[in-house]
Parts: C-alpha cells; structure tokens; sequence
C-alpha cells in the first residue's frame, strides 16, 4: 500500500478570464496519509476551494500531478474521474446539497444507484446509515421537510454511503448553529478514529480546524507553513 | 439502474408538476387531433367504401348523366338510357349479362305516417338470380321475391323497428306504396347503409305498371365474364353508347363507373383531407416538440446544481444524460397517451352526436391500432429528439463549475 493516500504535487491551476490569466494554484504540495484527519485552511481567493477540487477528483490541474492511491488522475477524462469519485470519495458541502425531489432515504442511495449496487443491499445500507446518525424515523422525507441539522445527517450518511476511504468536507458546519455544528464535529471525528476514514476538512475557522490531527493553511495558491502535532 | 434512473426522473417531473402538465398539453392536443379525426376521415371511408361494397368486382354500371339534381340516380337527366340498350351490351365480347335496373321514389305509408321509399326493380325469369346475388339480397325474415309476385314487396331492415312509421313493419304488414296497397313479403337482412335499409324491393313488372314504363331505364348493370378484361368492356360499352345516342368523345351524357372506380376517387379525396389534416397535426405536434426542448432547457439550467452534486457523489455524464433524456422522451410519451385517450373520446363522441342528429349510420369512428400505436411511438420519438439537446447540454457541465452554481 501507498503511505500516502493522496499526494498533490506541484499542482498548478490556471484561469483565463477574458485576457487576464488567473493562478488559483501556485505550485501546491499536499501529502495525506491514510486515516489522517487534515484541515485545511485559508481566508476566501485563498485557492483551497480549488485545491479541495483536485482532492476530490472534481477538476484536473493545468500543471502538476495528482495521486489517489498511487495513480496519477491528473490526466483522467471526466467519466474516468466520476466513477473514481463515486467509489472513493464521499462529499460532505456546507449546502448539504442534497437532491429535492428525492426522499432522505432515496439521496442516501444514489451514489450507490451510480454505482450500480443491487436494491436490496443498497436499501439495507442506507437505513443502517440513516439509523446510525440518529434519522430512522425521517427515511420518507424530503430535505424540504428537515432541520438544517438533519440535513447534514443525510449528507453524512450520503458520503459513507459507498464505503469510500476518504471523506472531504467543505465547511460542514458553516450553516449549522455551534451545538448540531460540533454534533457534526465528534461524527467526523468518530469516523476518523474508529472507522479509519481519512477525513479531509475545508475551513475557514480556526477553532474547528483544531479539531484535525494536522492543519495546512493555503494563501495565494500554495502551502505556506507545516502543521501542528 | 435504468428503473432507478426513470424512478429519478418520474421524481423530478413531478416535482414540476403544473410545468409537466403544461408541456404535455403541447403534444397532447396533436396526438388527439391526429387521431380524432384520422379516426373519423377513417370511419367515413369504411362506411363509403361499404355502400358501394355490395356491387361485385366485375359488375359497373351506365347510367345517363346530365341534370341530376335531386331524386333517385338517373331520375332528372335530360335524356335517359333507351330500356332495350342491354341487349346490345349484353353481345359484347366479354360480357356475361347486362340488364335494366329500374329506380323510382314513392310515398310509403303504414301506420297512417308517410316516409319517402326508394323502390329498386328486381328482373324476372334467369336475371333475378343475377341480381339478387349483385345487390347481395338476403332476408331477414319472410322469403325474397318470385316471379308473378304481383303486389308484394320486400323491405329495408330500416323499416323494421319503429323509428320511421312510430311502429315497426314485419312479413305480413299491408303498406301504401303511393297510394296503392302491397303486403310485405319480407325484410332484408340490415346492411348498415342507409340507401338499402330504407329501400323497397319490387318485382319489375310490378314497378312498371304502377309508376309507368317510358321506354327508358335508369341504370344498365354489365356482369363481365372476367373481371381482369373490366377496363376493355367499359370502354367497349362506351364506344356502342357514343354510337346510339351520337355524341363525340370528351361529350358524354352518360357514365360507365365502375364500383372499384368510385371506391379510388372516394380515397383519393379523403386522402387530400388527411393529408390535410396530418400537416395540421404535424405543426401541432412539433410546437409541442419545441415545448419539451423549451421545458428541459429550463430545467437543465434550474437544475445546473443538481447534476453538480450527482456529478460529484459518481453521476457520469451518460448518467446525466440518460436522466434528462428519460424526463423528456417521457414528457412525450405521456402527452401521446393522453392524447390517444382524449382523441378516442372525441371521435367516438363526434360521431356518436353525428348518428344522433342525421339518424345516419354512416357516421362512425374508425381507429385502428396502427393509428394508436404509430401516434404512442411518434409522441416518445418526437419527446426524446427534441429532449437530446438539452440532455447533451446538461450531460456536458463541469461538475465544479455546476457545483459553484446558485
């Protein structure tokens, strides 16, 4: 096994914008380990929105390598990376985005339906998730019909759905008042420690980064200090 | 997965319910147009087809033509046929028999109510088969005519329940045929075509002797001997006519048609009325078309950051695609089935008020299940062709820049 679950190296990403050439990376270094829990931080223009992108296999760089497990996705085509990205990463958004018109069960499974899992054991794992983060009793209801809090639940239970090894959240707390944020919080952290997720946090607050085992702060597109512990 | 994916879709539609509703109403209003009155210009052929349907393949007819204005055929013409002109017909080569058909119009009285009869003359001695095999002449009840059958008459199935004379007529029955007394001998079986359900069968003398025998008939039947020389003996039959009555080609007063002749014309003309109608219905069909494009489009765009997240939690673009697709070409789908449905109703309900007010059988909907199956097809087809585009635009969106979106 790789030591190193992803690595991002020498990631440039560039931006035309009419005549004007934006970097939004500038030579990025990232090494993640397997089940390490990694903030990242940054104030806004930062480039760690962009930076969250490569991680999760949702954007290729201009410049630069990046590895999952080993392998070099930084020149995948979009079908390649969607699938690479429905089996490996889960998604946790400060929106929850979460699908409207679909029940919490029904958004729950859909990155298995992508995956083309049977109905029954997808059914069985999703209200297991569901019943782990406390919603059992809410399967039937649309994200219309549920807290802010409960939302995000679904979310959660949404990114675990396919097992994947590594969880990226992007501000998951930044829409939820401090006492669901921090029930958010010890979920993550429960995740990383007895289910050995490698969780990988995007942030801006500074409290909630000391949460993660290591922080990374990102200003103009790279990587400017080494982080704690 | 495909079933998730219609589950997925069927979701979204509905979630959009009066917009779905609305989109369809394009493609439904098409499809029950083409097939309401497909069904009907359909309906009327049968029906049309099925008056001339009892003359045989190898039978035509010569009528005089000229001032036809009311009245049984050949009544009104300036100069009608000469009654002994079948026998020369009948020495052409190829012709089997040929004999005079006598059509007169009388009162008819039973019950103290008079009705209008179109009294047809049935031939005496070797020709009465002929005929009544050619006009298909079976009864009901009571038996057919004899020769020497003075005074007796068969009628129309029309005449049989009470909605002419306020009582129905059976074998037996005692009739005024204008003015004079007849017994019924019979009733035909119905034929479902208004001129022999409400006509009077008659033996020739008889009919001669009651309304008078000019000399002249009204209509010459030609038997041929084989139906693939029909053409030739027509025109054979057309030249002796030229001859008799002296007038140069291209200015008949007479016509030789034959039932096939007026069976083609009769499609040719509702051909150019369906044909009418399909452009109609086409226009229709792709202004409902252009609704779909219109609702997924939107509906791509309204929803760029739905496919963002399917896109980031392992949705490919195929995915995506497959999704919209489906969406549309069941927008399609449904707006033809309703469509059918109502296009059903519509052309039964027409004619059904069609029978009602002209008391006419003729009047009925046709629809076959080419014609419902063929417009169930076209409307997914036509759902899903203009469904592709958008389905393309939403399947083509870069999952970052769809996330960002909103």
């Amino acid at each position: 096994m790789n030591k190193y679950i992803i690595k991002i190296d020498n990631v440039w990403k560039t931006y035309t914008m009419g005549e004007v050439q934006v970097h939004a990376l500038r030579g990025l270094n990232l090494e993640i380990k397997h089940g390490e829990f990694l903030a990242i931080k940054g104030p806004s223009g930062s480039g760690k929105s962009t930076a969250m992108n490569m991680i999760g296999a949702l954007d290729v760089p201009t410049k630069g390598s990046v590895y999952l497990e080993g392998k070099d996705i930084s020149k995948f085509r979009e079908s390649n990376l969607a699938q690479l990205r429905g089996k490996k990463i889960g998604f946790i958004f400060q929106q929850f985005n979460l699908i409207n018109t679909l029940s919490a069960i029904e958004n729950v499974m859909l990155p298995m339906v992508f995956l083309g899992m049977p109905v029954g054991e997808r059914q069985r794992r999703a209200k297991k998730l569901l019943s782990m983060v406390g919603l059992d009793k809410r399967y039937g209801h649309r994200p219309t019909e549920l807290s802010g809090g409960q939302q995000q639940r679904v979310a959660i239970s949404r990114a675990l759905a396919v097992n994947p090894d590594v969880i990226l959240a992007d501000e998951p707390t930044g829409n939820l008042d401090s006492k669901t944020g921090s029930t958010v919080m010890d979920f993550l952290k429960k995740l990383n420690r007895k289910e050995n997720k490698t969780i990988i946090m995007v942030t801006h607050d500074d409290e909630l980064a000391k949460h993660a085992d290591r922080i990374e702060n990102i200003i103009d597109g790279k990587i400017i200090k080494g982080g704690k512990k | 997965m495909l079933i998730d994916f219609v589950k997925i879709s069927l979701n979204s539609l509905r979630y959009r319910k009066l917009r779905s509703w609305l989109t369809m109403l394009g493609i439904f209003i098409g499809i029950a147009a083409v097939v309401s009155l497909i069904g009907m210009g359909e309906g009327l052929r049968v029906a049309i087809s099925g008056q001339f349907g009892f003359l045989g393949p190898d039978i035509f007819s010569v009528q005089a033509s000229g001032l036809n204005l009311a009245g049984p055929p050949g009544s009104n013409t300036v100069n009608p046929l000469a009654d002994d002109l079948y026998k020369k017909i009948e020495g052409l080569n190829g012709v089997e028999a040929s004999f005079n058909r006598h059509i007169e119009s009388g009162t008819l009285e039973y019950n103290d109510i008079q009705s209008i009869g179109m009294a047809l003359s049935v031939p005496s001695g070797e020709n009465r088969k002929a005929v009544e095999t050619m006009l298909n002449l079976e009864v009901e009840s009571g038996r057919l005519l004899k020769d020497g059958d003075n005074k007796r008459i068969i009628l129309g199935n029309g005449f049989k329940d009470d909605k002419i004379f306020g009582k129905g007529v059976s074998s037996g029955d005692r009739v005024l045929l204008s003015g004079e007394t007849y017994t019924v001998i019979g009733i035909l079986e119905k034929k479902g075509s208004f001129i022999f359900d409400q006509s009077v069968i008659i033996n020739e003398e008889t009919l001669l002797d009651q309304f008078g025998d000019d000399g002249t008939t009204d209509l010459i039947a030609v038997k041929v001997k084989d139906v693939k020389n029909i053409e030739k003996v027509m025109e054979d039959v057309e030249k002796i006519l030229r001859k008799e009555r002296d007038v140069d080609l291209g200015e008949e007063d007479f016509v030789v048609a034959s039932p096939q002749q007026a069976i083609e014309s009769l499609n040719s003309t509702l051909f150019a009325v369906q044909l009418f109608v399909y452009i109609i219905a086409s226009i229709s069909l792709i202004v409902g078309g252009i609704g779909i494009m219109n609702t997924m489009y939107t509906a791509v765009i309204e929803r760029t950051k739905e496919i963002g997240i399917m896109k980031a939690i392992g949705a490919r673009n195929s995915t995506i695609f497959t999704l919209f697709f489906i969406e549309s070409g069941f927008l399609g789908f449904v707006g033809g089935l309703i469509g059918i449905l109502l296009g059903l109703g519509i052309a039964n309900g027409m004619s059904f008020i069609g029978r009602q007010a002209l008391g006419s059988e003729l009047i009925q909907a046709s629809i076959s299940a080419e014609l419902l199956i063929g417009s169930m097809l076209f409307s997914f087809i036509l759902g899903t062709f203009f469904g592709v585009m958008p389905a393309i635009q939403a399947a083509k969106m870069h999952p970052v820049d769809a996330l960002r979106s909103k």
